[in-house]
């Protein structure tokens, strides 16, 4: 059997979704899946530091909210196609890690957590009074006409976030296979013994902190369009800095695929839970499955398959 | 014996703790290809002044060439590229990695980026020609997280060897080993400085000191208190005193 490389993968499934979204009529899951597809980025970006070199950031939303805020900017400017806003947003969430990664990634372990949570905290506080885009009040969003070749608005940007996880999976997956994969992994299990072995820590960091920062500033740019009305709460939401922890820890967070699976089966399940159930139900589904992944399968989901397949292995060979 | 041009060149290194003074005015000179042995009470200031050389920490006054290059304000890894490289008192292997996986980061992010290096072999292979000589060949999938206390040892050692040392520092390699596993360790090390790499070794054994530096450096509260050949320091008043009391 050759052997397909396996970054094809994604852009195949991405491909298939990409059909189906022309099928379907339900707009409904267009918008579902937006979220499902804002996740996979979400959670991808946060692995590419978290996951890979160990440092955990709370300030999920904080980079999501730029990239959010950073179209409100745009859209009250001169309002520019869309793909320049993902761009900028990009850009200025990653300087804005950049600049986190410098004041803070000296701080280890619990520190640095905290550091990135009173980001969020410190941006959603400026953002509240700053009345350019609109303050506590939030921001009416006029989606554009509908774009050509796209049956609707909502279609466009599901395609949109499709691309957008297509290139956080991708970027996700060359940093993992790459030497900075390695590195990363070297200062994850020890940070000292890792730049006595030569790898320029501080650097990685940084790097992924950009990385990481700059994708999540991408997911957050097409928001106020898909919610056309975005106010500091929602932009600065929980949820984003809670599941985009629990999501690779649930899928496992030392492969790019862990995150993907994570992102896949919580935000299906929320959404579910949403419609179903109750949209209050949300995080306290997340909370369980969190509490019962750390205590039963710390590696997650793509942890249990490994486990398995060396189980497996082992008996095969005596 | 012939003077050299130095390898390492430390000059009046202070560094201070808070109000403690852990390392007060303390010289090191080490020529290329050098075995030298460093002792001294615990608290003398040993780890400290492994510390300040490797880049760990940073020296408050004083000035550390190697090569004839001023590296007292290098990052760590910057260090370990020139060629300073240590090994820990503790045992830190990259523990989600095998054992050939440890070693394939010192040679990617220190050892390539010196010239003449690898010899023409990609890093796995080198990294296995590195266990085989430590005699951890047979170990080399396993995982690193699973080996024996002289495993750990020795993988601690094979990944310092992996950067391509051309000044070794050895923080109590032997600590906790039995007499027939020190002897192993003496022979890597011995092995290690016929290839040409200086080597510092801090240790409590003396018997391992006595048989392996050709000289011995004495630290004592922080200061330097003997500088010679190790039966010349053994028997110097000062030493004796700081070790066995009045």
């Amino acid at each position: 059997m050759t052997r397909v490389p396996s970054w094809v993968w994604p852009i195949v499934v991405a491909g298939l979704v990409l059909a189906a979204s022309r099928v379907v009529k339900n707009e409904y899951y267009m918008f579902a899946g937006y979220v499902v597809l804002q996740y996979v980025v979400l959670a991808s970006a946060w692995n590419i530091l978290g996951g890979y070199s160990g440092y955990v950031n709370f300030g999920s939303a904080a980079f999501f909210a730029i990239g959010a805020y950073g179209t409100v900017v745009l859209d009250k400017l001169w309002q520019p196609p869309l793909v320049v806003a993902i761009f900028l947003g990009g850009i200025v969430a990653s300087l804005v890690g950049l600049v986190t990664a410098y004041l803070t990634l000296r701080l280890r372990g619990v520190f640095f957590a905290i550091a990135t949570l009173a980001l969020a905290i410190v941006l959603q506080t400026l953002v509240m009074n700053w009345d350019y885009v609109g303050g506590p009040l939030g921001y009416y969003c006029v989606r554009p006409d509908s774009i050509v070749g796209f049956p609707s608005y909502v279609n466009y940007l599901f395609v949109v976030m499709l691309a957008l996880a297509v290139i956080a999976v991708l970027v996700a997956r060359a940093i993992e296979s790459s030497f900075i994969g390695r590195g990363l992994a070297a200062i994850r299990d020890n940070e000292l013994a890792a730049e006595c072995c030569g790898v320029p820590t501080l650097r990685l960091k940084v790097f992924a902190t950009m990385v990481s920062g700059g994708l999540m500033g991408m997911a957050g740019a097409p928001f106020p369009y898909y919610i056309t009305y975005l106010d500091p709460n929602s932009a600065f939401s929980f949820a984003y800095g809670i599941n985009s922890i629990a999501m690779p820890l649930v899928g496992g967070m030392t492969r790019w695929i862990g995150p993907v699976i994570g992102a896949v089966l919580l935000a299906v399940i929320q959404q579910v839970a949403t419609v179903t159930i109750s949209s209050e139900l949300n995080l306290m589904i997340v909370g369980g499955l969190l509490i019962g992944f750390i205590t039963v399968a710390p590696n997650g989901i793509v942890g249990l398959f490994e486990q398995y397949g060396q189980q497996r292995h082992g008996r095969a060979s005596p | 014996m012939i003077l050299q041009a130095p390898l390492l060149e430390a000059t009046s290194i202070r560094k201070r703790f808070g109000g403690f003074v852990a390392l007060d005015a303390v010289d090191v000179t080490i020529r290329p290809g050098e075995r030298v042995g460093l002792i001294g009470p615990n608290g003398s200031g040993k780890s400290t002044l492994v510390n300040c050389l490797s880049g760990a920490i940073t020296n408050d006054t004083g000035t550390i060439r190697f090569d004839g290059r001023a590296i007292e304000r290098l990052p760590a890894h910057h260090r370990t590229r020139l060629g300073i490289v240590r090994t820990f008192q503790m045992p830190l292997p990259f523990a989600s990695m095998s054992v050939v996986g440890n070693l394939t980061i010192p040679l990617r992010f220190a050892a390539r980026y010196r010239p003449g290096c690898s010899e023409g072999k990609n890093d796995f292979e080198q990294a296995l020609l590195i266990l085989e000589d430590v005699g951890l060949r047979d170990k080399a999938h396993a995982s690193s997280a699973g080996l024996t206390q002289v495993e750990m040892r020795k993988l601690e050692l094979a990944r310092a060897v992996a950067a391509r040392p051309k000044l070794l520092i050895a923080d109590e390699t032997m600590a906790g080993l039995s007499n027939a596993e020190v002897d192993e360790i003496i022979s890597l090390l011995l092995k290690l400085n016929n290839q040409g790499v200086a080597i510092i070794m801090i240790e409590h054994i003396m018997r391992a000191v006595m048989a392996f530096s050709q000289r011995t450096i004495v630290l004592v509260a922080g200061k330097k208190i003997a500088d010679d050949s190790p039966d010349v320091v053994m028997n110097d008043a000062e030493v004796v005193r700081a070790y066995l009391g009045e």
